[in-house]
């Protein structure tokens, strides 16, 4: 005889199964002492051995966000945030000199081996060019050399501060000001690295850019800056990704991304985003606290942002829209998957201000075990935005019966002739779903997968292909059902 | 093929089955036919591995090379790769995955599991499209999400053409006949009869006696408060439409 009454929560037995990316680098850092003060952002300033100007700059941004209350409007909670407490710089030793990766520490080498992004082999692969920031640097940049061939640089932000101050001093701030908010200041005042990019006019860049950062040393804050401009006419494809370590006490990422797109440039940037989410208590993981946006500038110009928010104990982030060019373009494809105790606030915000300017939103948001899923968005039509239009579609999808999905749009008209679309649905993956595709012979993991994916179908068709199908593997193996 | 022996099953403490017990034996087509809440539903489901029932005492057996196994130790998958079916009363809804697709996986999932070739996209496709035929569907429907839209009619002959691609052993065929206009029965009836076969057992339950003038039963069972009080051939069907259940409530 068969009790089958153990059955009713298979739904709710899903969980994801261990964090592969875990493990902890043994490594000799150079570090700043723990907690924050001029002294400390004067060390990172002269670690990287910046000009005067940028100097001022981080201290001007600490001395505003000194004044500054950290932000509570978003649906997350978490003890308060000691900032005396993290450590703001943290490089692998002998990393900084940047000479070529054979001269790296071995152990560097085999991390990013590890976490699936070979640097030495990649010169040899063809389609795209790796930046790897490891803590507070960037080891290394693959591919520079077939990039410069077309003009294109792409490099750690520090080299840019030395090799193109012009580039930097113009852009920089640009698009989110250090004044902008809280972690956007924080990031201004103590930033360590990130990547720079630059696509010169109508140069469609033959490479698919990607940074991929990994958190490691302990009680250290990863505060990156990335900054991307498309010249007129310029084509590009950045992808990024993130990992951290396992470990007990909460992590603080707090990076500030800024894209500039020109006359008829276009940018499709896209995240996967895998840091620790913490275990299945809610025990650690990374806080992620980001703000990304990019200025449309240019006439019909673009800009799509594709993310695939899988980690963190926390996501705060909203990659935004400046839409200032006429018949520009905005776009937001976005999955977010949360289990355990994770909690996501997480949307975008489209701001119409040129004629025409047009823009998309879709979220799908999927909440497992017990964790908060938000969405939260804004689109804005100013005075100047005539007969620009929005569509957003806002889909969550529950699993299990202790998960919860909140929708947070927000709609403002200053022009009368705009138009905006919205839909949005919420619905549960049933056990009567997964007993219909069960009972057709799809086992039950497979049958999760499915379910998920095609929820999921209309985000992921917009990665560039292998990240997609990384993706369509990251929420699977999230959702596997570890007891079978 | 398929025996039930004294099942009793509870649903939320209350006893829904109670001693069930009825034979198949492959080639036959049998009829359980019995009132509103009589447990028709709980058992086609029972059979197919719904979670959530308990069950007291009894046993689901199918046998399967000549011996049998009691299904209820069986996962739902793991019973459909061995080859059992249930067609649903009310089909589910499943947004963003292709008909095509989803039933390809199946497909090639039971394949797997009887030792038979998975067949390409391409020699799939062929096949589907040769078996939409059967319920008188157009192929384009293949491209669309699983259920999602389609009308009450179009989900159950979804139903069927998951059925004739599949080719169960033993198909279980809950209520196909609800919400159904003449035409559309006759076109689900048609395609259950062509799949009609000597080592394929099939099991209808339904309310009325309609689908029977369509699709003609080897043996009726008159199911009422989840036992079955009455077995007999056709002619028992014909009798209960003139007569109505009252006489087994």
């Amino acid at each position: 005889m068969t009790d089958r009454e153990n059955k009713t929560s298979n739904v709710e037995m899903i969980q994801p199964t261990d964090y592969k990316y875990g493990f902890v680098t043994d490594i000799d850092t150079d570090t700043a002492p723990i907690g924050l003060d001029e002294k400390v952002i004067r060390f990172i300033s002269a670690k990287k051995n910046e000009p005067e100007w940028m100097l001022n700059y981080r201290l001007k941004a600490y001395r505003h966000w000194l004044n500054m209350k950290e932000p509570t409007w978003a649906n997350v909670h978490y003890p308060k945030i000691d900032f005396q407490k993290i450590r703001y710089y943290s490089a692998p030793k002998a990393a900084g000199a940047k000479k070529n990766f054979e001269d790296l520490d071995p152990e560097l080498i085999r991390t990013f081996e590890r976490l699936g992004i070979p640097l030495l082999e990649q010169k040899r692969i063809s389609g795209v060019a790796i930046d790897a920031v490891f803590d507070s640097v960037s080891v290394g940049t693959t591919q520079k050399e077939t990039l410069a061939k077309y003009g294109v640089i792409f490099c750690s932000i520090s080299e840019a501060i030395q090799e193109h101050p012009e580039l930097v001093k113009k852009y920089f701030g640009s698009v989110v000001p250090y004044a902008d908010n809280f972690y956007a200041a924080l990031n201004a005042a103590v930033f360590t690295d990130g990547s720079f990019c630059y696509i010169p006019k109508g140069v469609h860049c033959p490479l698919d850019l990607s940074t991929y950062f990994r958190i490691n040393a302990k009680d250290t804050g990863q505060f990156e800056r990335t900054l991307l401009i498309a010249d007129e006419g310029s084509y590009v494809n950045y992808l990024e990704g993130c990992t951290a370590p396992m470990r007990d006490e909460n992590q603080l990422h707090a990076a500030v991304v800024e894209l500039v797109a020109l006359e008829r440039a276009e940018i499709n940037y896209s995240t996967v985003q895998n840091w620790y989410t913490g275990d299945q208590n809610g025990v650690g993981g990374v806080y992620n606290f980001v703000t990304k946006r990019g200025k449309c500038v240019g006439k019909k110009s673009k800009i799509s942002w594709t993310q695939v928010e899988s980690g963190s104990a926390i996501t705060w982030k909203y990659p935004s829209v400046i839409l200032q060019g006429e018949e520009s373009v905005g776009e937001f494809y976005s999955v977010a998957l949360t289990h355990d105790y994770m909690q996501a606030d997480t949307g975008t915000k489209m701001i119409h201000i040129g004629k025409n300017s047009r823009s998309t939103i879709l979220s799908k948001g999927i909440s497992t075990g017990n964790s908060v899923n938000s969405y939260r968005g804004l689109v804005k039509f100013m005075p100047s935005a005539d007969g620009a239009r929005n569509y957003s579609q806002c889909d969550s999808m529950l699993v299990g019966s202790s998960s919860r999905a909140c929708t947070f749009p927000s709609i403002e008209s200053k022009n009368p002739t705009a138009m905006v679309e919205h839909e949005a649905s919420t619905s549960r993956i049933g056990e009567d779903q997964l007993f219909y595709l069960e009972s057709r012979g799809i086992g039950k993991e497979q049958a999760v997968s499915l379910l998920v994916n095609g929820f999921c179908r209309d985000v992921f068709k917009h990665l560039p292909l292998e990240f997609s199908v990384e993706a369509v593997k990251l929420i699977e193996m999230k959702l596997e059902n570890s007891i079978g | 093929m398929l025996k039930v022996s004294k099942l009793n099953v509870q649903i939320d403490g209350k006893d829904v089955l109670r001693d069930l017990s009825f034979k198949v034996n492959a080639g036959e087509v049998h009829a359980i036919m019995g009132p509103n809440g009589s447990g028709k539903s709980t058992l086609s489901k029972m059979i197919a591995g719904y979670p959530g029932y308990t069950v007291n005492s009894g046993d689901i057996e199918y046998e399967i090379n000549g011996t049998y196994k009691s299904l209820l130790k069986m996962e739902p998958d793991e019973r459909a790769k061995d080859g059992v079916f249930l067609a649903f009363q009310y089909p589910v809804e499943v947004p963003g995955v292709s008909n095509f697709a989803f039933l390809r996986m199946a497909f090639n999932s039971i394949c797997r599991h009887q030792g038979a070739p998975e067949l390409s996209e391409e020699k799939f496709r062929k096949l589907v499209e040769e078996k939409t035929k059967l319920v008188e569907m157009a192929p384009d429907f293949l491209e669309r999400g699983v259920n999602a839209g389609f009308s009450g009619g179009e989900k159950k002959r979804n139903e069927i053409l998951q059925m004739a691609v599949l080719q169960p052993r033993l198909a279980i065929l809950d209520e196909t006949d609800s919400g159904l206009d003449i035409d559309a029965l006759r076109v689900v009836a048609n395609g259950v009869n062509k799949l009609r076969s000597p080592d394929r057992a099939m099991v209808l339950i339904t309310h009325y006696q309609r689908l029977l003038n369509f699709i003609v039963p080897d043996y009726v069972h008159v199911l009422a408060n989840g036992r079955i009080v009455r077995s007999g051939g056709r002619e028992l069907a014909l009798e209960l439409e003139k007569n109505g259940y009252n006489a087994y409530l």
